[in-house]
């Protein structure tokens, strides 16, 4: 961790700016108020009909202001970082507390930055030569086109950026960080006989371009975004109604995310609007299902030295062998719930307010060989590979959309099947899990996680699983 | 506004005289108020202005973007500089380049797109009407035990575009948005639904009572939603997942799409693509129109751009890059998005309404599905196969039933174009697309 933020360093914040700024935001008697500030430089750079179509740069800085009072927040931003401005937005957040109490005087204590960095990066991908990040496009492209003739398109992006924040609290905390992400997505697109499919794969974390190799490579990735446009190429309608499945390891737990994970987000069991509401300590799962949420995980996409509004990030356990544990917590649910906190209180930038999200999701490996868990399915579905899913956080109900999946027969994976949407009921759903894989496995590092429009980086991961009934969303009845 | 209009003016003589060999650049100012309130009590009031600088350089037929929130000369000089040099570092492409300058225009129809009566409604008014709409729909049954908030957001923005072809533009907008969110319970558990209004102009929101009342009443109709059975039946898409649907089509008919042969609607112009009940235009022009503007993101004037008409297709929507990838002319739908690069976007894109009142479509219907809300992303939209998550309302002889959850509806994108069996009368715009309710012969429902 560097020893002292770009915000003092660049652009000659004090502490006692931070504290006249704290001071002013709770000039009408909030409860807490906290400075968020962000300064951002990314780069995206495309790929397409074999040339390297554009580039991208952007510098995008401000401060977010927070006030809480009860459970009101007042929040105001600027694009502008100096005195004036932050000051203004400061009076324009405290608007939300309402009374003539004297405003606390806030003073900072000395950094309290974690002495861990779960993301330590000698050269910042932002930091180097576009060139080099040119040829990983190039690569890929090679890669994608060697894999078969039918693959006609193959569009290739790489995307980097380093995000420096520092928090500053009326709690006296005033805490930084410096957060790389880089990520190369590959989509083909496959043609024959008028035919045409699509596939897609990714991955990255929080590194610099040295995480482009073994199973991140570019053209281990582009083979398989290729592998998948050609296997669409054959595969048959899905079939439709419910069936018992198999999801393979990895970025299939999408399903915890969905299924579970926003529904025990606290801000939501607070409000007593989530499915999962008052559970906690019930049985929410079979007792081979044990799901946590680690935001410690190095280099990893969901990963955060601390959260955005400065607190430590952990390993939360949600799930114990099938007893619902907790919450994620973020500051504000965390006090009016009483329960600790948790780190989980994000927000995809400065503008926007912070809520409970999740970090890296995912469950732990169970005792069952991969193998196994297929041979006892007569009739069913293999799902390996997924797009996006969405959840009904009050109904429960949640879908996950397959983009790699085969029929098992008699205890055999057979044809590969058009995509098809899961739908299920997430507090029943892992009841209903009865097989557990010993291979955990996380994702390769491309999830996006929207929630209240806000946009974040996200990881999750599990083993094979067999879910006992699940209704797939298929065409063939 | 003259001052944006300067800097952006200054912005692309700086890329010129850095070496760019044409630019342009948009400026977007916006101020923002946004609150919501929960359980009568406000949650959470914000506001801000902000501003975004997005940059966008040719040096021959090569090209690179930037963006950048911190219009400070020092940040500004150094972003130019630095995207021109990387501009260099990107291939020569054939069809890059601004538009052609025969398709700017001088002067502009005034669009109707600001309400300066906004201005005088003070904070407080603007917190009572989330306030009214939450607590009409918390009144409106003993069922309602919750609410996710009253919600009301409004923005006023500042558009400005300049290029190196001389082209300045600028216009201004509002727009607000009043929703609420109830929570519903029964002994078999809650169900949450909401409703909203989108307004550029005050006179045109709906009362927050109306709001509030609408939005009880659907969250209400959802409780003892039960499962049915796998089968293949008619499918309703009401006014709100119809579009959705319209969406989809869209997608379809983006011209970067149809460069990129990523859509099923390609090699299509002039031939039958979906029933004759199907007419769809887009309509930049439309006088307060929650997606018009007099120029697109690349300064090309708009104009209303036929896509279906009766089942033919007749244009794909172009930016100034995908016209020239497949020699058409670009309709104006280039929109920049926030990495400064320009896509393809809709501008007031709808589904002509029909005859029909919706109530009619459900009463010929025998047995069916009026789906209410989809969930997922189930649409591929390279091969046109469609599997999403749906909540609807049963129909048993022309008449709604009971809701229905945890079900899918699927089928192929192609074939429900065509199996568009009616449409009705009632086209309501919540955004830059718009539908009336639509019914589709048949899809597969996967239920129990």
């Amino acid at each position: 961790m560097e020893s002292r933020s770009i915000f003092f360093e660049k652009y000659n914040i004090t502490n006692r700016d931070l504290e006249a700024c704290l001071s002013e935001a709770l000039s009408r008697g909030g409860d807490y108020a906290d400075l968020f500030f962000e300064y951002r430089v990314n780069y995206m750079i495309a790929l397409e009909e074999q040339i390297i179509k554009t580039a991208t740069k952007g510098v995008n800085m401000g401060v977010g202001i927070r006030v809480i009072s009860g459970e009101k927040t007042g929040y105001a931003y600027s694009d502008d970082l100096n005195r004036e401005s932050i000051l203004k937005a400061a009076r324009t957040a405290a608007f939300i507390a309402n009374s003539s109490a004297q405003g606390g005087k806030a003073g900072l204590g000395s950094s309290v930055n974690r002495e861990q960095n779960f993301y330590s990066v000698r050269n910042l991908a932002t930091d180097l030569e576009i060139a080099q990040k040119i040829s990983l496009l190039f690569e890929a492209d090679r890669a994608a086109r060697a894999h078969d003739s039918r693959i006609k398109q193959v569009q290739a992006s790489y995307a980097d950026e380093t995000k420096h924040v520092l928090l500053a609290a009326s709690d006296g905390r005033c805490v930084w960080d410096v957060q790389p992400l880089v990520r190369l997505n590959v989509s083909c697109i496959a043609e024959e006989n008028g035919q045409r499919q699509p596939g897609y794969a990714g991955g990255g974390g929080r590194r610099s371009l040295d995480i482009f190799q073994g199973d991140l490579d570019p053209r281990t990735i582009a083979t398989s975004s290729a592998a998948q446009a050609i296997l669409q190429l054959g595969a048959v309608d899905a079939p439709a109604g419910p069936m018992e499945v198999v999801l393979g390891p990895g970025w299939p737990g999408i399903l915890l995310h969905e299924a579970i994970g926003h529904g025990l987000e606290a801000d939501f069991n607070r409000k007593k609007t989530s499915a999962f509401a008052g559970l906690v300590g019930q049985k929410v799962a079979s007792e081979l299902c044990t799901v946590v949420d680690d935001g410690t995980i190095p280099f990893r996409r969901g990963s955060l030295n601390m959260d955005d509004e400065g607190n430590p990030t952990h390993n939360t356990v949600l799930i114990e062998k099938g007893v619902l544990q907790g919450y994620l917590q973020d500051k504000l649910s965390s006090g009016l719930m009483k329960a600790p906190l948790t780190g989980n209180g994000r927000r995809q930038s400065y503008s926007h307010i912070p809520i409970p999200r999740m970090t890296n999701t995912f469950m732990m490996s169970g005792e069952s060989v991969p193998e196994d868990i297929i041979k006892t399915v007569k009739k069913g579905l293999y799902a390996v590979n997924f797009g996006g899913g969405q959840v009904d956080i009050t109904s429960g109900k949640f879908v996950f959309s397959t983009s790699e999946a085969y029929l098992i027969e008699d205890g055999r994976i057979t044809s590969p099947v058009k995509g098809a949407t899961l739908i299920g009921d997430g507090p029943t759903v892992l009841r209903r899990v009865t097989m557990v894989g010993n291979d955990l496995q996380l994702d390769q590092g491309v999830g996006i996680c929207g929630k209240e429009g806000q946009m974040i980086p996200v990881g999750v991961g599990m083993p094979t699983i067999k879910i006992q009934e699940i209704t797939v969303g298929g065409t063939e009845k | 506004m003259n001052d944006l209009k300067q800097r952006a003016e200054e912005v692309v003589r700086l890329a010129k005289s850095d070496g760019a060999s044409a630019a342009d650049v948009m400026i977007r100012e916006e101020d923002t108020f946004s609150v919501t309130v929960r359980m009568g009590e406000v949650e959470t009031l914000k506001e801000a202005i902000s501003r975004g600088l997005l940059l966008r350089v040719f040096v021959g037929k090569r090209t690179a973007t930037s963006n950048t929130s911190d219009l400070s000369e020092s940040t500004i000089t150094s972003l130019v500089r630095e995207t021109v040099e990387m501009a260099k570092l990107t291939s020569e492409d054939q069809s890059g380049g601004l538009p052609d300058p025969s398709l700017f225009e001088a002067n502009f129809p005034d669009l109707d797109l600001v309400d300066e009566g906004w201005e005088t409604i003070t904070p407080e008014q603007r917190i009572d009407l989330a306030k009214r709409a939450e607590s009409a729909a918390l009144s409106a049954n003993k069922a309602i035990v919750n609410s996710e908030g009253g919600n009301f957001d409004y923005a006023r923005s500042k558009t400005v575009l300049a290029n190196t072809l001389g082209f300045t533009g600028a216009y201004e907008g509002t727009v607000s948005s009043l929703s609420v969110s109830p929570i519903a319970q029964d002994a078999a558990g809650m169900q949450r639904d909401f409703w909203f209004g989108v307004a550029r102009h005050r006179s045109q929101l709906p009362p927050p009572e109306e709001i509030g009342r609408k939005a009880a009443e659907r969250t209400l109709r959802r409780l003892g939603a039960r499962r049915v059975a796998t089968c293949e039946v008619p499918i309703i898409f009401d006014p709100v997942t119809a579009r959705s649907f319209v969406g989809d089509v869209f997608s379809a008919v983006a011209g970067d799409a149809i460069y990129r042969r990523s859509s099923y609607l390609v090699d299509q112009l002039g031939k039958t693509v979906a029933s004759p009940e199907v007419t769809i235009v887009d309509d930049a022009r439309l006088s307060r129109g929650l997606g018009s503007a007099p120029f697109d993101d690349e300064g090309v004037s708009t104009r209303a751009n036929s896509i279906i008409e009766n089942g033919v297709l007749q244009n794909y929507l172009h930016s100034t890059y995908s016209a020239r990838k497949l020699n058409a002319r670009p309709t104006g739908n280039g929109q920049r998005v926030a990495s400064g690069s320009v896509v393809i976007g809709p501008t007031n894109f709808c589904l002509k309404p029909g005859q029909a009142s919706p109530e009619d479509i459900i009463a010929s219907t025998r047995t069916g599905l009026y789906v209410i809300e989809l969930i997922g992303s189930g649409v591929n939209h390279v091969s046109g196969d469609y599997s999403r998550g749906a909540v609807g309302i049963w129909i048993e002889n022309g008449k709604l039933v009971y809701p229905v959850h945890e079900i899918t509806i699927a089928g192929n994108l192609r074939e429900m174009l065509k199996d568009v069996e009616a449409v009705g009368n009632d086209l309501t715009f919540f955004g830059s697309i718009a539908a009336p309710t639509v019914k589709i012969r048949k899809m597969v429902v996967s239920g129990e």
